[in-house]
């Protein structure tokens, strides 16, 4: 506990000096590439209408992308890694360690550490380290030390125990670079705040681009750090619409075949957080499924809890089905190769804008690039590449 | 509340002059019955006090030796309802050896706090360590265990400073379990002085018994660790025994029982000498 609340101290100081914050501003711009574009996915959007003129309905909102797969590192976790480093760094600690899924946290811890000159180990699923080779080779470029976890069945929350489980062995000098809006307080709060200069930037550009705030808000929801990133500047606003969408793996009636903890598990406790987990009646956690690695904790961030009770967020399933077929038709409409992360959300926005007025603005966060993915994607295809 | 077992025993001891070697297994390692035999085994081989592990897949507090215990149990079938048997039935034969059931919040949460402390008062448990609830949840568990009359008992680390030690201490009740080291279960082995130097300071806080645990593995140890404190505890080495004594497809032999109770006798034998 006391190395948790030293965290929240620090954060706590770190919020209220302005110099910190301009650094981390001068980062986000220049080494980030921020703000992400927002960009209006206009043949996407003539095809759903065509789809909605097919079923006999007259709409199809208009789609936007909130660009975030277009960041340093290819994805929405560097913004929270420039955050988190910084935090490190103001608290004199000298090393840096982190879990990662599919990778794209890793690497982009890896990424910042080497910006900062700080040692780095990533804690990997044994499982993942196979999946993921790509994602291995560039932590290790960016100067990283992999260590591939064999406990439990090699995947994130396995890398989870094994990273804190290092934490506690080495808290004097070790920061812990949390990579989802999960774990112990106050990695909840610090991961949504840095991940919120998504919903921040996007306020003020669909206010330049459309005169008035978006309709309806769309991301995928593993963890759920894009997702509440995307959302918290939004909860307020009563008459935007939100959605969540969960890894619905093989469909969330096959036991342990999904990964969507709130659509199809249970209320639970686990890495000092009570949030919806995939669990066994005996409350042992379940490893889950779903084709896209970074989506597959068994767990989701209380917020995100919260926000499913109290009514505020609507959160669904996609299968990996759906996810793939939104990974191509995405790919071959607009010349944007999704990850499997957002093709999940990207395949809910199919099924909901054709239901949705002309004149409805609807943004899903496209938070990450496809390139990782290509692999998993051919093999899935029946291709060989 | 009133006297738990555990209370009676570190008060026996007391007036006996030694520590309390207090030991762990998992609940259902390798299987049901053969964990059975183990546990009616430990009070004559010299454990004081039991500490019985409630498996569970995500030990994030634990070193190997425990995480693979805990697997080992749950893929022989361990769950809530069968750990609690296994202490109602160990009371059936054993009245006086307390019994603490340590483990992670999860299990607890799905069975339902309230029916949990039942069943578990009923079956005679004495004491509960929740290594990932803290103080600040003190209304979860720790308070209502203490009303079903078991002690919660809590866990401090090196890394406990004096403003968090009273905190710590609040609700704690039977004995305040200190963690040698930082980090996990089995590891390295604890510097003696340090512990020493640690103990005192947080003896001056409490009048609680204090139990040492996390990396003691020999009898030399142990009984070098637990000088100027109440108790120790050891978990890895004996489930490491356990470990060392199963076939080829991990399946519990003639040898299991025996060479586990071994290395707790061996440790007794260093603690009372």
């Amino acid at each position: 506990m006391p190395l948790i609340l030293d965290l929240e101290r620090a954060y706590n100081e770190a919020r209220s000096d302005a110099g910190c914050d301009a650094e981390l501003n001068d980062l986000l711009a220049h080494y980030a590439g921020r703000p992400s574009p927002l960009y209006y996915a206009q043949r996407l959007t003539e095809h759903l209408r065509e789809v909605a003129t097919k079923d006999g309905q007259t709409g199809g909102a208009k789609v936007y992308f909130k660009r975030d797969e277009l960041n340093h590192t290819g994805s929405h976790k560097i913004n929270n890694c420039l955050g988190q480093i910084l935090l490190a760094r103001r608290m004199g600690k000298t090393r840096i360690i982190a879990e990662t899924g599919a990778g794209q946290h890793g690497v982009a811890v890896a990424t910042v550490c080497a910006r900062f000159g700080l040692p780095c180990e990533i804690f990997m699923g044994a499982t993942d380290v196979e999946r993921q080779k790509p994602n291995v080779f560039r932590m290790n470029l960016l100067g990283a030390k992999v260590h591939a976890v064999t406990s439990g069945a090699g995947t994130l929350k396995d890398a989870m125990n094994e990273a804190l489980r290092d934490w506690v062995s080495n808290v004097e000098n070790t920061y812990y670079i949390i990579g989802t809006a999960a774990g112990p307080h106050p990695y909840p709060e610090l991961v949504r705040d840095f991940q919120s200069v998504i919903g921040n930037e996007l306020r003020q550009q669909m206010m330049e681009r459309e005169g008035r705030l978006p309709d309806t808000l769309v991301a995928c929801i593993g963890g759920g750090s894009n997702a509440i990133g995307l959302f918290h500047p939004f909860l307020d606003d009563a008459e935007i619409e939100i959605y969540g969408v969960e890894a619905g793996g093989h469909g969330i009636d096959v036991p342990n075949g999904h990964a969507a903890s709130m659509s199809g598990g249970s209320p639970g406790v686990l890495h000092g957080n009570r949030t919806f987990l995939l669990q066994n009646e005996d409350g042992q956690i379940l490893e889950g499924h779903s084709i896209s690695a970074g989506l597959d904790y068994p767990g989701v961030g209380p917020e995100h809890a919260w926000l499913k009770e109290t009514g505020r967020v609507n959160y669904v399933p996609a299968t990996d089905k759906e996810a793939l077929t939104a990974f191509q038709l995405c790919t071959r409409l607009e010349g944007i190769i999704p990850a499997l992360e957002p093709s999940h959300a990207l395949a809910f926005v199919t099924k909901l804008a054709p239901t949705l007025p002309r004149d409805n603005l609807l943004v899903m966060n496209m938070c990450g690039r496809g390139d990782k993915d290509i692999f998993a994607v051919a093999g899935h295809l029946g291709m060989d590449i | 509340m009133t006297e738990t077992r555990i209370d009676k025993r570190f008060q026996d001891l007391k007036a006996e002059g030694r520590p309390a070697l207090v030991t762990f297994i998992s609940a259902g390692d390798p299987d049901f019955e053969t964990s059975k035999e183990i546990l009616l085994g430990l009070p004559s081989a010299g454990a004081d006090i039991i500490e019985l592990g409630m498996p569970f897949s995500d030990p994030m507090a634990d070193g190997p030796a425990i995480q693979e215990s805990s697997i080992r149990a749950l893929k022989a079938g361990q769950n809530m309802s069968k750990t609690l048997q296994l202490v109602s039935q160990f009371r059936q034969v054993d009245i006086k050896t307390p019994i603490v059931l340590m483990g992670y919040y999860n299990p607890i949460y799905v069975y339902g706090p309230e029916r949990f402390l039942e069943a578990a008062s009923k079956a005679g448990v004495d004491g509960l360590i929740v290594v990932d609830l803290p103080p600040e949840a003190d209304d979860e568990l720790c308070i209502p265990a203490m009303d079903h009359g078991i002690n919660f008992i809590r866990l401090a680390t090196p890394t406990t400073d004096s403003v968090r030690l009273p905190m710590v201490l609040k609700n704690t009740s039977g004995f305040l379990y200190y963690v040698s080291i930082t980090g996990i279960t089995g590891s390295k082995a604890p510097d003696v002085s340090k512990v020493h130097e640690h103990i005192e300071r947080i003896k001056v806080r409490t009048n609680l018994p204090i139990a040492i645990g996390f990396g003691v593995k020999t009898g030399e140890q142990a009984k070098n660790i637990a000088k100027g404190a109440n108790g120790v505890v050891v978990g890895s080495a004996i489930v490491n025994a356990i470990r060392d004594s199963l076939d080829t497809d991990g399946g519990a032999t003639q040898k299991t029982v025996s060479r586990t109770l071994d290395v707790v006798k061996d440790l007794s034998r260093a603690l009372t000498a």
